[in-house]
């Protein structure tokens, strides 16, 4: 029986169903849930100052002061208005430079998956609509984000302005978030919904996979950085499609998980690869890690055939 | 992917897909650049050490942090509906005007520069200019000693005065006018904020708006006169006065239709 055979009857519509019943619920949701974590403290130390009073970081992620000494800003932001003939304070261009060398570190999309507030309307928006079975309707090809960042720097230069901030969901959600106003039924909540409703009723992934700029500009940053997601146990692969399900950037699967014939791979060396570690979660044949750019972790795989977490539950 | 590899790409196919790509991007550089190039000239009054507003969104990153630290919620970012360009900093001046403090938080805050931290005396300020636009309605107008905008401004008899004038109206009375002087107003907004009136009769408008401009090639006669200590024109030529010596010419001779002799339609 070939894999495509034995994988005929699975529901396409619960990617990870395999690996729910082998491990559990929390298990087959690790990453998702830490990085729910990770993107709740990015927007929670913005929160306890306007709620309670204990201010932590105040700004947006435009650009913030994280208690009085830590500045920092969205490097793109900088761009522009380095495009647009101003030169920003020191504070702003240290702020930059200090996103710039964390993000080049870390690497991939980090910031999409980890800290971006509008991954979580676009993720939740994938959920629905495998959920609800729907195919692609209007596909759109993903270098359309190249276009659309190349677009806002020849826009800021020619107009002397920050021009993404007129549209930017990112900002606008996340101040909206902070200041309130998202529920003011203002601009801020136009934008989410329109984000909300273009990822589920026009394009798969639409916003953060086809069209968002800042995106793809963290995506230029991180282009070398050190994390990696890497398919070390390829060999087990039976096909099952449930990282692809899942995969907010699926075209960074393939040449990883099937090259192996053309020794390409294993690790996942995509710039779009959004380090969120969905796909490790749902395989139930354990084939990928997180790992660096230069291990594809083969070594780790060997000595812990699943991380801690995982045995640990087994045992219990 | 591999089979995008297959073909090989010709000069012809990268050409293209360059011209494509270029064509994209114009495409969204030209849509953006509309909503980009909205200013807020003559709508919002800006936190102080505010850059031109024609420089305003080269550098304000729309982060909000002045408006955290404004101790007094002057400031606020801008909202669909509220003028301003969206989340940019600005602030009423009927509703919270600015209580002009010593170390101008706001501007030690930015971190863009969008507020310009040359700024360091908050007298010198200008966010905007008070101006009396309610000159029928003013009561210091109708003659009344209201004085409340004169009163409160932080800078008493710089930024307004009063002005003593002939009450026309009892004929035996003075009013005493609020005379702003652009020069030492910073647009705080707190005679805005202040006036008794329902709707008030001063209120503060953006730089642009409120103050006029001579032409450069203006020279007052007097000023050059003052910093020359002496007249620029030598003698004024005395041309004779001309008296009404001669009687009134009658007017011209009436034609029994109705018209002038004189005139030939």
């Amino acid at each position: 029986m070939t894999p495509q055979a034995a994988n005929a009857g699975r529901d396409k519509t619960c990617p990870g169903a395999d690996r729910m019943a082998r491990d559990g619920w929390l298990a087959a949701h690790k990453w998702l849930i830490l990085r729910r974590l990770s993107q709740s403290v990015f927007l929670a130390v913005f929160l306890t100052g306007p709620l309670w009073g204990v201010w932590i970081t105040k700004g947006t992620l435009a650009a913030s002061m994280t208690l009085g000494v830590l500045p920092l800003t969205d490097p793109l932001m900088a761009l522009q208005s380095l495009l647009a003939g101003h030169v920003m304070e020191v504070s702003g261009l240290i702020g930059a430079a200090l996103v710039v060398g964390v993000y080049a570190l870390v690497g991939g999309r980090s910031y999409c998956g980890w800290v971006c507030p509008v991954n979580v309307l676009t993720d939740f928006a994938a959920w629905v609509r495998t959920r609800l079975g729907w195919k692609d309707a209007y596909p759109l090809d993903r270098r359309l984000r190249l276009l659309i960042l190349a677009g806002v720097l020849a826009a800021s230069a020619v107009t002397g302005t920050i021009a993404w901030e007129a549209v930017n969901p990112v900002t606008m959600l996340h101040r909206g978030l902070v200041t309130g106003s998202l529920f003011t039924f203002g601009a801020a909540l136009s934008v989410t919904v329109a984000v909300l409703l273009f990822d589920l009723g026009v394009v798969s992934r639409g916003w953060c996979g086809h069209l968002c700029p800042v995106g793809v500009f963290y995506a230029l940053i991180g282009a070398k950085g050190l994390i990696r997601v890497s398919a070390v146990n390829r060999a087990a692969c039976d096909n099952c499609m449930d990282c692809f399900a899942v995969c907010p950037e699926r075209q960074v699967i393939t040449p990883a998980l099937r090259g192996a014939k053309n020794g390409v791979g294993p690790i996942i060396l995509s710039r779009d690869c959004s380090n969120c570690g969905r796909c490790i979660d749902v395989c139930a044949k354990d084939v990928f890690i997180f790992s660096t750019r230069f291990h594809d972790g083969a070594g780790v795989a060997a000595r812990e055939p699943r991380d801690h977490v995982l045995q640990g539950e087994k045992k219990l | 992917m591999d089979r995008r590899q297959a073909a090989p790409m010709t000069r012809r196919d990268m050409l293209a897909g360059t011209f494509r790509a270029a064509c994209g991007a114009g495409l969204v550089a030209a849509l953006l650049a509309v909503p980009a190039r909205r200013r807020a000239e003559a709508v919002a009054l800006r936190p102080p050490g505010a850059i031109a507003d024609a420089d305003f969104l080269s550098a304000c990153v729309r982060c909000g942090l002045c408006v955290r630290d404004c101790p007094y919620d002057t400031l606020k970012l801008s909202e669909a509906g509220d003028g301003p360009p969206i989340g940019t900093p600005f602030f009423t001046a009927r509703t919270v005007p600015c209580e002009m403090c010593e170390t101008i938080p706001c501007v030690v805050a930015c971190p863009t520069g969008a507020l310009d931290k040359s700024l360091t005396d908050i007298t010198k300020a200008h966010m905007g200019v008070a101006v009396l636009v309610g000159q029928e309605t003013c009561l210091n107008y109708l003659g009344l000693r209201c004085d409340v905008c004169y009163r409160v401004c932080p800078m008493i008899d710089q930024a307004i005065t009063l002005e003593r004038h002939h009450n026309e109206r009892t004929g035996k009375h003075a009013v005493f006018i609020p005379t702003v002087h652009t020069d030492k107003c910073t647009g705080c907004g707190k005679c805005e904020k202040a006036c008794v009136l329902d709707e008030a009769a001063i209120k503060v408008l953006p730089p642009a708006l409120a103050v006029g401009q001579l032409g450069a090639h203006y020279r007052l006669g007097w000023e050059e006169k003052r910093k020359a200590g002496k007249a620029l024109i030598d003698d004024i030529i005395d041309l004779p006065d001309r008296m009404p010596e001669a009687p009134a010419a009658p007017g011209p001779e009436r034609l029994p239709g109705g018209g002038f002799k004189e005139f030939k339609p």
